[in-house]
């Protein structure tokens, strides 16, 4: 039980961070939030230069164009790059951390050939086609059906909460082929072109007031039956291998910010005199030893996930609950450190403190959460 | 990077686990709540002999040679089995007060503010303090805990002259060797992160008793913890465990005194709390003398103010924090 990086690790780190140094002053200007088609191309030209670096698709296999990074120099990827303030994955989120590994891990040698250069390369994106209106966090229950018309599936239904939708080139869509099989089989998991006839998106404003995902229309879309990843009806089993990434490792970077934030609020309250109050004092002193132990957690689960060969386990569900919940707690210490002026939206915290509110939502709700911690990590029986 | 404990530290754990349920399992806690012996002196030379308190001393001194994430996993166990005795404070004398090392003296310390002492009654001696105080005994909250309150540092052995005021607080008179800022400083961290660990023995336990009672006790036709309400006490049970292992173990491998510090308050919280949501799991069965889980509740509130609490580490956290922004 040690918190010492070795010599390879350390290595590694130094390399990125020289790395990091050179590449970052060269970055273009960072466009607006609204703008999508600028946000695209800023974040596919920094996927360029990871590529062209030799560190894209870190923690992929090799076999799959990646660099086969053990669980710890992944972690070390995060840490560095948040701590240089390096663009965030961005509009790669779904291609690098979800899409891609579903293909790396269950598609066949032409899918994997076809669809990961492009993700690695930062030439194509992707979004994620999975929730609906009636399947949210239960997400078996999704309706969307794919029926086979020869070499084709059409698909007919709608998705919601889809991320990046407006700029990406495919979708990672899941769709019922059996509307008769219980509501966990009968599932399969297509790469739907989101230029194919039929296919409509609409922006959804969020309560931050901006456009980060939208609603997606299904027309008897065509999607050819080679676009199918792994077996027909057997995409829910499909979805939850990769799941489980989203969990494990997703959160890394922003620790490492969470922790940065609590520091420049430190600051900020001894300049305009709160930090004197003690109580708010004391409540930041105990968000600092949260989010330590937080960024212990992490390299915990890395750490097992090494031991156990490279899966990130349930421990992300725990990790999850924890994190969510006190990224908002440090959001609202912020708007109390800065009074009535946490009121104006110039203020980067206050849309910070507004999108910390989806934390306990995305990625499967807290409540969602507790019933898997409840019921595969403790054992407790299924019911209502 | 291999933060997970070493096929070693395991197995001590696992050593350290089944002595005490041979030893102490609950038929024997049960018995020190009924007759108030609360330091079984045999037991003590036993934990002694297996190296619980020579644990970190050199092997030259007659010690084991571990070194603190060693002494951290087996003080999770202590936690876990409610092991009573001032521990901490015995394991912290190994080496500096004669017999602490074998188990055949028990040592107590001022951890405790407001003049409290715990298990003056039975100690031989106090941690840095030249002898034993004598103090009037305080009705303790904790059945296996007896407190006393002690008012002068006169030794009750010698003839009752006085030589000084008690302050009761940890690093006022925890120390007394002549570097006493330094010694009196790593006591106090040191007596910190071994009560965090005896804290998140007992924040694992009340989880498996809460899981436990959940799966058996039916009610509506079916188990309790088939209810959503249920499973989600018993998960952020779970959470709160966990985020505090992590805390804990870590500072035991760096030995940060911030990092220490909010490894305390995170296992004080997560000891109480969880408690608290076990008795709550338990139901008015939870309220009862013969259920355990009071105990550990108790436990937990005694263990939360002594050597550094609550306000302390976020005080001490917010100075760290203030000093890392720059």
């Amino acid at each position: 039980m040690d918190l010492t990086y070795t010599e390879e690790e350390q290595d590694f780190r130094a390399r990125l961070r020289a790395w990091l140094g050179k590449a970052l002053p060269e970055l273009p200007v960072k466009p607006s939030p609204d703008d999508w088609p600028g946000r695209r191309a800023y974040d596919l030209g920094w996927q360029r230069r990871l590529y062209d670096a030799g560190y894209a698709g870190l923690h992929w296999p090799v076999d799959a164009g990646g660099r086969g990074a053990t669980p710890t120099q992944h972690l070390i990827f995060l840490e560095e790059t948040e701590r240089a303030g390096a663009p965030y994955v961005g509009a790669n989120f779904v291609g690098l951390l979800h899409a891609g590994p579903t293909i790396a891990a269950e598609g066949s040698a032409e899918q994997r050939a076809r669809w990961l250069p492009p993700v690695l390369r930062g030439d194509e994106v992707w979004c994620q086609g999975f929730s609906e209106p009636d399947a949210g966090s239960d997400l078996a229950s999704l309706r969307t059906r794919a029926v086979r018309d020869g070499d084709d599936y059409v698909v007919t239904g709608s998705k919601i909460w889809t991320s990046h939708a407006e700029v990406a080139d495919w979708c990672e869509l899941l769709v019922r082929t059996d509307p008769a099989a219980p509501k966990h089989r009968g599932i399969s998991w297509l790469a739907m072109p989101m230029d194919a006839p039929g296919v409509t998106v609409r922006p959804l404003r969020t309560l931050a007031g901006s456009t980060e995902f939208a609603e997606m229309f299904l027309d008897e879309v065509r999607v050819p039956v080679a676009n199918r990843v792994g077996a027909e009806n057997d995409g829910w089993r499909v979805t939850m291998v990769t799941l489980s990434f989203e969990r494990g490792t997703a959160f890394v970077g922003e620790v490492v910010a969470c922790r940065r934030t609590l520091g420049e609020l430190a600051r900020t309250a001894k300049a305009n005199g709160r930090w004197d109050d003690p109580v708010l004092r004391r409540r930041l002193g105990r968000l600092y030893g949260e989010f330590g132990a937080l960024w212990r957690l992490t390299q915990w689960n890395v750490s097992e996930a090494e031991r156990s060969g490279g899966v990130p386990g349930i421990g992300g569900s725990v990790f999850k609950l924890a994190y969510s919940h006190a990224r908002q707690e440090l959001y609202d210490a912020a708007a109390e450190v800065l009074g009535a002026g946490s009121l104006s939206l110039d203020e980067e915290w206050t849309l910070d403190r507004l999108s910390s509110l989806s934390y306990t939502i995305a990625a499967g709700t807290s409540q969602i959460q507790q019933n898997i911690v409840a019921e595969r990590i403790l054992g407790l029986p299924k019911g209502r | 990077m291999h933060f997970q404990p070493t096929e070693e530290q395991r197995d001590l754990r696992a050593g350290v686990r089944e002595l005490l349920a041979r030893r102490y399992g609950r038929e024997a806690l049960r018995a020190s709540v009924d007759t108030g012996v609360t330091v079984d002196r045999a037991l003590w030379r036993e934990l002694g002999e297996a190296g619980f308190f020579a644990l970190r001393l050199p092997e030259a001194e007659g010690g084991v040679g571990l070194g603190l994430p060693e002494a951290v996993l087996v003080f999770e166990e202590a936690g876990r089995a409610l092991l009573p005795g001032p521990l901490v404070a015995t394991h912290l004398a190994a080496g500096v007060v004669p017999g602490a090392a074998a188990g055949t003296a028990v040592v107590t310390a001022f951890d405790l503010g407001d003049g409290l002492v715990a298990y003056l009654g039975e100690a031989d001696a106090v941690l840095g303090a030249p002898g034993v105080p004598a103090g009037s005994p305080v009705r303790s909250a904790d059945p296996l805990t007896p407190l006393h309150r002690v008012t002068s540092y006169a030794d009750r052995s010698a003839d009752g002259s006085a030589d000084g005021s008690a302050d009761g607080s940890a690093d006022g008179s925890a120390d007394g060797s002549a570097d006493s800022s330094i010694g009196r400083s790593s006591y106090r961290s040191q007596g910190a992160l071994l009560t965090a660990a005896l804290q998140l023995g007992s924040a694992l336990r009340t989880v498996e008793l809460a899981v436990r009672y959940a799966g058996e006790r039916e009610q509506f036709g079916q188990p309790i913890g088939a209810f959503q309400a249920v499973k989600h006490l018993c998960a952020q049970m779970l959470v709160r465990a966990e985020v505090a292992r992590t805390a804990v173990y870590a500072a035991a491998v760096t030995q940060d005194p911030a990092e220490v510090a909010g490894a305390k308050l995170l296992a004080d919280a997560a000891a109480v709390r969880n408690a608290r949501d076990c008795l709550q799991v338990h139901g008015g069965m939870g309220f009862t003398w013969e259920a355990d889980v009071h105990l550990h509740l108790k436990r937990a509130w005694v263990r939360a103010e002594q050597w550094r609490t609550a306000a302390e580490a976020e005080e001490l956290l917010a100075e760290e924090l203030l000093g890392s922004a720059v």
